[in-house]
Formats: C-alpha cells, sequence, structure tokens
C-alpha cells in the first residue's frame, strides 16, 4: 500500500513552535534555585511573546498536515490579539506575582501554555487540532485558577472551572463523534463538502448544536455562563485578568471558524441559537450584574454582556457583522486589561475585591480614578471612547441585516448595563475615602499599561479607522 | 451488533455520566468518574463510526481523547487534594465559599 505523506510545513507554525520551545526551557529554568527566577522567567516569556507576535505577522497564509492546521489573515489577527493580551497580562502582573510569591516562574509555564492552546485553536481547520487546542488551553487555565493554594476560595474557583469546563467538552467532543459519524470526516472543509450537498440527518444537527454549546461554555455566554462569575472572584486577580480576555478570544475564533468553514451549509440552523445565546447573554450580563458587590464578580458579569454583543455581531452574517466582531475583541481587550490593571494596583496595595473599597478614590488618587472611570464608561459605551464604537458597529452590523429586534433588545440591555459601570464612578468620586487607604507605589509596568491602555481607549474611540480597516482586512476571507 | 446498538450504548453512558454530574451532592471523586465516563463514551462513538465508515482516522482521535482524559484526571485530582488539604473534606455540598 502506498504511503502518501502529508504535507507537512513547519514554516507555517513557526509561531506556535517557539511558545512551546519556550515554554519547556522556561519549565527547565523555575525547577532551579535561583533566586532570581521569577524575573528572568517573566522577562523571557515576555520576549517570547513579542517574537512570536513579530513572526505571526510575517508568517505567510498556507496551511500544513493536510489541512489540519490553517494560517490565513484571519488567524493572523486571532494569535496577534490573544499574544497582545497574554503580554500585557504578564508584563501588569509581574509585581502581583511578587507578591503573591507566584513567581517561581511555573506561572508564566501555564500561561504561555494557555496561550498556546488559544493559537493552536485559532489556527484549527480540524476539529481534532480544535478539540486538542481548546484543552491544552483549558486544562492550562484550570491550574492557573487553582494557583493559590493555601486560598481555599482559589482551590474552589479551580475545581469549579474544572469540573464545568470538562463537561462542556465533553458535549463538544460528543458533537464531533456525530459530525464525524455523520460526515466520515473531521476536516472542516471535508465536513463542508459533505454537508454541502445531501440529506442532513438530525445527528449532525445534535451535533452542531452540542459543538456549539461546548464552544459558548468557553467564553461564557448565557446560559452557559454559571461557572464565570465564581470562578472571576476565586481566582487570583491576575489569573482573572488572563482568563477575562485569553479563552474568549480563542473561542471566538474557533467559532468563526467552525460555524463559518465547517457549517456554512447549516446556517438556517445554528443561526437562531446564535441569536438566543446573543440575547440571553446580554440580559444576564445587563441584569445579574446590578446586585453584585464584588468588583471581579461585577466584570464577571460584564464579560457576559460583551460577550453577548460580540455573539450579536456574529449573527448578522455580513462582512461588517464579522468585522465588528474582531474590531469589538480587540477593544475589549484593552478594557478589560485597564480596569483589572487597576483592580490588581488595588489588590496589592491591600484594598479588597468589594465595590464598596472604591469609595473615595477619587479624592485620594484622581488620576487612578479618572482611568478606572475611562475605562467604566467606554464599557457602558459611552462616546467619545472605544467602547462605543464597538457597540455602534455591531448594531450597525444587526440592523444591516434587519434583525431590528435584536438591536433594540441590544441597546436596551446596553443602557440598563450603563447603571452599574456609573456606580462605580459614584462610589469613586462622591463617597468618603476610609483612613489610609490607597497608599500605594505605581511601579513602571503599572504606569505604562494603564498609559497604553488608556490612550488606546481615547485613540479608538476618536479615530477608529486603523483599527476597522485593520478588522475588516482579517475577516474578509469568510465573505 | 450493528451501529446503533453501539450508539446507543454510548448515549446511554454519557447520560449517566451528566446525570453523575448534577445528581451527586456527596463525593467529589463521583464527579471526577463521571466525567471520565463521558470522555469514554465517546470513545465508543468514535470506535463505533470509524468501525461502520471504515476511515481509521475515528480511532486515532480515541487515542487523543485518552490522553486528554489522563491529563484532565491528573489535574482534577491535584486541584481536589490542594482543596482537600485546606477544607478536610471533599463533599460537594461543602464547596459554597463563593456564593453570589
Amino acid at each position: 500500500m502506498p504511503v502518501q505523506m502529508p504535507d507537512i510545513n513547519l514554516v507555517t507554525m513557526l509561531p506556535e513552535i517557539l511558545i512551546a520551545i519556550l515554554g519547556l526551557v522556561l519549565l527547565l529554568m523555575s525547577a532551579g534555585q535561583d533566586a532570581e527566577r521569577g524575573r528572568k522567567v517573566n522577562a523571557m516569556a515576555l520576549a517570547g511573546v513579542i517574537a512570536a507576535a513579530a513572526l505571526t505577522v510575517v508568517t505567510a497564509n498556507g496551511s500544513s498536515f493536510g489541512g489540519f492546521f490553517v494560517v490565513d489573515p484571519f488567524a493572523r489577527a486571532m494569535k496577534l490579539l490573544m499574544l497582545l493580551a497574554t503580554g500585557m497580562v504578564l508584563y501588569m502582573s509581574m509585581e502581583y506575582m511578587r507578591d503573591q510569591k507566584f513567581d517561581g516562574g511555573e506561572y508564566q509555564v501555564m500561561t504561555l501554555m494557555a496561550l498556546l492552546g488559544g493559537m493552536i485553536m485559532a489556527s484549527a481547520g480540524d476539529f481534532v487540532v480544535l478539540y486538542m487546542g481548546l484543552e491544552l488551553m483549558s486544562l492550562s487555565i484550570y491550574v492557573l485558577a487553582a494557583w493559590r493554594r493555601d486560598d481555599v476560595r482559589s482551590n474552589e474557583a479551580g475545581l469549579k472551572y474544572f469540573v464545568l469546563g470538562s463537561m462542556a467538552s465533553g458535549f463538544l467532543l460528543y458533537g464531533i463523534s456525530l459530525i464525524y459519524g455523520t460526515t466520515g470526516t473531521t476536516l472542516f472543509t471535508g465536513v463542508a463538502t459533505a454537508l454541502s450537498h445531501g440529506h442532513i440527518s438530525t445527528a449532525t444537527i445534535m451535533g452542531v448544536v452540542m459543538v456549539l454549546a461546548g464552544m459558548s461554555f468557553k467564553v461564557a455566554a448565557a446560559p452557559f455562563h454559571m461557572w464565570a462569575p465564581d470562578v472571576y472572584e476565586g481566582a487570583p486577580t491576575s489569573v482573572t485578568a488572563f482568563m477575562a480576555v485569553l479563552p474568549k478570544i480563542a473561542a471566538f475564533a474557533a467559532i468563526f471558524r467552525v460555524l463559518l468553514i465547517a457549517f456554512p451549509a447549516l446556517q438556517s440552523h445554528w443561526n437562531p441559537l446564535l441569536q438566543l445565546l446573543a440575547v440571553a447573554s446580554l440580559a444576564v450580563g445587563a441584569i445579574a450584574a446590578i446586585g453584585q458587590t464584588n468588583i471581579k464578580r461585577m466584570l464577571a458579569y460584564s464579560s457576559i454582556g460583551h460577550v453577548g454583543f460580540i455573539l450579536l455581531g456574529l449573527t448578522a452574517h455580513t462582512g461588517l457583522g464579522y468585522q465588528s466582531v474582531v474590531a469589538y475583541l480587540a477593544i475589549y481587550i484593552f478594557m478589560s486589561v485597564g480596569a483589572f490593571a487597576i483592580i490588581l494596583l488595588l489588590n496589592k496595595a491591600g484594598v479588597g475585591d468589594e465595590i464598596e473599597d472604591y469609595k473615595g478614590l477619587g479624592h485620594k488618587r484622581p488620576m487612578l480614578a479618572l482611568l478606572m472611570a475611562l475605562f467604566m464608561f467606554s464599557m457602558a459605551g459611552i462616546p467619545p471612547l472605544a467602547g462605543f464604537m464597538g457597540k455602534l458597529y455591531v448594531f450597525m452590523a444587526a440592523v444591516q441585516s434587519g434583525m431590528m429586534m435584536l438591536a433594540v433588545a441590544g441597546v436596551l440591555f446596553s443602557a440598563i448595563g450603563a447603571f452599574y459601570y456609573l456606580r462605580i464612578v459614584k462610589f469613586m468620586y462622591f463617597d468618603q475615602p476610609a483612613e489610609g487607604a490607597f497608599g500605594m507605589e505605581l511601579d513602571f509596568s503599572a504606569r505604562a499599561i494603564l498609559t497604553v491602555t488608556g490612550v488606546v481607549m481615547l485613540v479608538w474611540g476618536l479615530f477608529p479607522g486603523a483599527l476597522l480597516s485593520w478588522s475588516g482586512a482579517s475577516v474578509k476571507m469568510f465573505q | 451488533m450493528s451501529l446503533h446498538h453501539f450508539l446507543i450504548l454510548s448515549a446511554i453512558l454519557f447520560t449517566i455520566g451528566i446525570v453523575g454530574i448534577f445528581l451527586n451532592r456527596r463525593n467529589m471523586i463521583i464527579i471526577l468518574m463521571s466525567i471520565e465516563l463521558l470522555l469514554l463514551a465517546v470513545n465508543i462513538n468514535f470506535v463505533a463510526f470509524s468501525h461502520y465508515l471504515g476511515d481509521i482516522s475515528g480511532q486515532i482521535l480515541t487515542f487523543f481523547v485518552m490522553t486528554v482524559a489522563a491529563a484532565e484526571a491528573a489535574i482534577g485530582l491535584a486541584i481536589l487534594v490542594a482543596f482537600f488539604r485546606n477544607r478536610s473534606t471533599i463533599d460537594v455540598e461543602e464547596i459554597d465559599s463563593l456564593k453570589g
């Protein structure tokens, strides 16, 4: 029997190879005795992330392993977003990690492995690769969530995320098995060909629904969001910041690929589900957040709301819709990282996670409070900030494809959601501070991250042209 | 034995796994076993489909799934051990310090 060699084209996966090798080298390094190894590992991890970003930009389009691994403009854009998010979170949590005695180096290794999983998901051309990437990312983040070993809340966050996450992976995998069984292949393009002609069985549709449910769990779209508030609250703040960004980008990249490349023939089946997820997420994000007293919990609900907006853009199925999704993701990263950078700073100074603890921040630290207000206004979607642009384009896409009801629901929930963002601003500016609070030093990394994210909020809000042309170019292949 | 028999078996096992996660109120270890059951039920599906389609890739996928299942069990147990050291219990009802 002739053996056919698949086209192995390692050049297309150079960024992933770099991150994988770096992760293993750093794992060895962190096993050493060097007291300064945490700092070294962090510097190397950051350098590696930057190098991988540079490699991602220059990698040519192509595919490897017989279409299992695909590099196209969309994959590149998503990988860049992931590298950017990971780099920013690693950089801003350096001081926090030293304070919390996380600086053995293994923490950065797990972060890099999660990043690697996410990057593989963004480039997956096959359900097997998608599943492996998803598991690599999820397993690393389960461990990160439980990182504070002696803190029962952190353990519990890890445990809850693990149980519910594994169940979601089980659903995803069952869905994949049904799709494999009915189409005879796991390759996205092969599945699309098999589905485009011929009878579509109930088993296939069940498979699609289960795959979609598994993915929705990873982005924490309602009604698959129950884990998010608990895990966001219990995990160490640097980890919360990380899992507010990376898994969302990775899972949305995978949702794009699965729905638009593997299942375009079933659009009439999955689109109503997507709309349902979008509206449910918007509702949960806006209404359930109102009663929250913990800021990390509140941001968990807020992220569920943002997922609703992103899904709304996806259901539009136009170039504008896809473009608005990528733009919203980019804006979301900066908003989220900025807000968590401030929470991280305050955590380091011994300020708790309760919203009440932010009382009087505006009197004691006017610049920090101003930035926090900026991020909150941006999340609420108030012009002229970037968050407004993100929402505007999502609504434009929804209206353009005739989804008036959904757009109206989005605007309504966005207005309800503004309440809890503004409540934080109210606490910061209109309440008296506690004695001796907020006496922390701002180190250079915190200043750098806050400056960058703050400037991005203003620049993308006022001049969104560059962001829009970039996001438009990255989704051209889906039109 | 037709394909349907295997599919029904795997669907039953999968359902037992899901029910095991949600109905179990006593022991965290049982939840870990249920998760394992979910993945193994899927494996039966893959092998059955692979056999009846005459396509080998489903059986190869099974190996990947088994590897992931092993990693998952290791990580789940590790987190559980950390939890047990702090709380001296693995009772599911005791996992309640985070609530909104």
